[in-house]
């Protein structure tokens, strides 16, 4: 079940099957299963090891616990985090509701299932053309891809909003409308290349047995390519969805008025309004975290394959 | 989409080879956004970084002269300097403190797994969250969270943000802690790649630690920090969000770094020209820097 193809480096980094798989004998001693040599007996490295692995967790977890209690604190400031709230109450995102944080949540969640729709639809198109079928300029074609990944958006962000307010041939104005913000998602290079690099990994057996039976270019996209590539699916859609509720800049350069932001973009109208304290700002940082957050949770395995695989590729 | 797909007639078909066209049809919503959203923005501020952009004046042609005003302006000046100082920070404390997670959490055991579930949260945090969660952690008084962390050793209540002297190492600090959860997870998967007997066979021959990992780890793991560090460099280089949400350059500028300057000089100040050309100057380094590393990293493979 695990994906071969979208999985250079062989061995995922926490699955047991995969390392017994690639011909890893368990019977050598833990000692030289790490590069450190932990032992898993206890003792005085054993202690250690799990002191600092409590620090690890202080220093990039538990600031996660503060701002959860925070924001149902009653009177949460800078100067009274702790990791319980004192006085629980739900004040904080009953006043960011006043403030129109769930709106803005709308925005973002229409953003980011539009825009992760799109891009997998777009990205998984041009990947079956790249990697089923030879055409003149292919080569060309897949660099023009990579030179999207290679694009930082910031660089570009003062002409797109141009772009935006008057997009050329068409001449609309996306600014204010969520399709100013999902439409510059769509073509993402990087899923454009893992899916190409998985599709190709499928053998040409499948596709040609399909064919004698009939099966049109749609529909074996449809019905053939597409449910054999899910753990690749499964990569570009988590990631795709991360990278698109991390924007900031893009939904920043497309709104029109504050009620266009994002969540995330919110969170500073949030913080810079005088009559709201930080447990209302805290509220709308953990409304704008709970969805990575489930995201992240479910699919923690294709989202950690990605980033290796997406890493030993550049 | 789906009914771009469809339009070759029978006829046409019959003119143009269908194959010849079909994989065009499958790339052609694809290459219509990138081209529109990507290739066409940047076309557009080569072309605007040129000109004097005045709104109903009409454009006027300057030549280099917004490559000169950006270049000399003493706060874009200032701005490389934050740049680089906060990229190469980034980028070396994020794969020390990446290498070393990784080190301390390798292994199978179900504890180490949550450890390293809960130790990645970082990554998946927008960064405007994070900005926001720093921000109060940074609290300047000593019972703000991390001065009262630092109460306890002794130490007196830092005004991180506030200051311009420790502004710019507090916003390393907060990106370095989103960037070593990613590396650690890079640098695991090179770790995993590492021949177990090799480990077992240098016990044998009584090596020390330090040349165990000297010896047998660091080369395994050597594309991987390179990639690591690369990545961290091209991306240390064009850094926004994160100095942007936490300190929005202040205080005095001494946060300010390139991309946020030009973010002012196009949005606040209006000057589309200026900010185009700082763009451009971005852009320019950020290929040079890709072009040349790829070709070290080939040349190092060949080798």
């Amino acid at each position: 079940m695990s994906a071969p193809a979208i999985d250079p480096v062989r061995t995922p980094v926490s699955t047991t099957p995969a390392r017994k798989s690639a011909g890893q004998r368990r019977t050598t001693p833990a000692r030289f299963d790490t590069a450190l040599g932990w032992s898993d007996r206890p003792g005085p490295a054993w202690a250690l090891r799990v002191l600092l692995c409590v620090l690890a967790l202080g220093v990039f977890a538990a600031p996660f616990l503060t701002i959860f209690s925070g924001s149902f604190s009653e009177k949460a400031s800078g100067s009274t985090l702790s990791f319980l709230p004192h006085h629980p109450t739900l004040l904080n995102f009953q006043v960011a509701g006043e403030r129109g944080i769930w709106d803005y949540f709308g925005n973002s969640l229409v953003i980011a299932g539009g825009g992760l729709l799109l891009q997998l639809a777009v990205c998984t198109l041009a990947a079956y053309a790249l990697a089923r079928h030879k055409f003149r300029g292919q080569a060309l074609i897949l660099t023009l891809f990579m030179l999207t990944m290679m694009l930082p958006e910031e660089v570009i962000a003062i002409p797109l909003s141009l772009v935006l307010g008057h997009v050329p041939v068409v001449g609309v104005d996306l600014k204010g409308t969520v399709w100013g913000v999902i439409l510059p998602l769509g073509a993402w290079g990087f899923s454009v290349m893992l899916l190409t690099e998985f599709m190709k990994d499928i053998p040409a057996e499948i596709e040609e047995a399909a064919r004698i039976d009939g099966v049109g270019e749609l529909r074996m996209l449809w019905q053939v390519i597409l449910p054999l590539c899910k753990p690749a699916l499964g990569v570009a859609g988590v990631l795709g969805f991360i990278m698109i509720w991390d924007q900031y800049l893009l939904p920043l350069i497309a709104a029109k008025d504050p009620t266009d932001y994002t969540v995330t973009v919110a969170l500073s109208i949030l913080r810079t309004d005088p009559e709201v304290g930080s447990g209302v700002v805290l509220a709308g940082a953990v409304i704008a975290l709970v969805p990575s957050l489930i995201v992240y949770l479910l699919l923690q395995r294709s989202l950690v394959t990605g980033i290796a695989a997406g890493a030993t590729k550049g | 989409m789906t009914a771009t797909v469809t339009t070759p007639g029978p006829r046409r078909a019959r003119i143009i080879s269908k194959k010849a066209v079909l994989p065009w049809l499958f790339l052609a919503p694809g290459l219509l956004l990138a081209l529109v959203f990507k290739f066409l923005p940047m076309g557009k501020g080569v072309w605007l970084s040129f000109f004097d952009v005045r709104p109903f004046l009409g454009d006027k042609w300057v030549g280099l002269d917004n490559y000169t005003r950006v270049l000399t302006d003493h706060r874009f000046q200032d701005a490389i300097g934050h740049t680089l100082v906060l990229g190469i920070g980034m980028s070396l404390g994020g794969i020390v403190v990446g290498s070393a997670l990784a080190l301390l959490l390798e292994g199978q055991a179900r504890s180490l797994k949550f450890v390293r579930t809960a130790v990645f949260l970082p990554v998946v945090t927008a960064t405007a969250v994070v900005g926001e969660m720093w921000r109060l952690m940074y609290y300047p008084t000593s019972d703000g969270l991390i001065n009262s962390g630092l109460g306890l050793l002794g130490l007196g209540p830092v005004p991180y943000l506030d200051n311009p002297d420790t502004a710019l190492w507090a916003t390393m600090a907060m990106g370095i802690w989103m960037l070593a959860p990613y590396n650690m997870v890079i640098i695991l998967a090179g770790l995993a790649g590492v021949d177990r007997s090799l480990y077992e066979a240098a016990a044998m021959d009584g090596v020390s630690l330090w040349q165990r990992l000297r010896h047998i780890t660091l080369p395994a793991i050597r594309p991987a920090l390179g990639i690591v560090l690369t990545l961290a460099a091209i991306r240390g280089l064009r850094v926004f969000t994160e100095v942007y949400v936490l300190t929005g350059g202040g205080p005095a500028g001494s946060t300010d770094v390139w991309m946020t300057r030009a973010y002012t000089l196009g949005f606040t100040r209006n000057d589309i020209g200026g900010a185009s050309a700082a763009s451009v100057v971005l852009l320019c380094v950020t290929l040079l820097l890709t072009v040349t590393v790829n070709y070290l990293r080939k040349r190092g493979d060949v080798r």
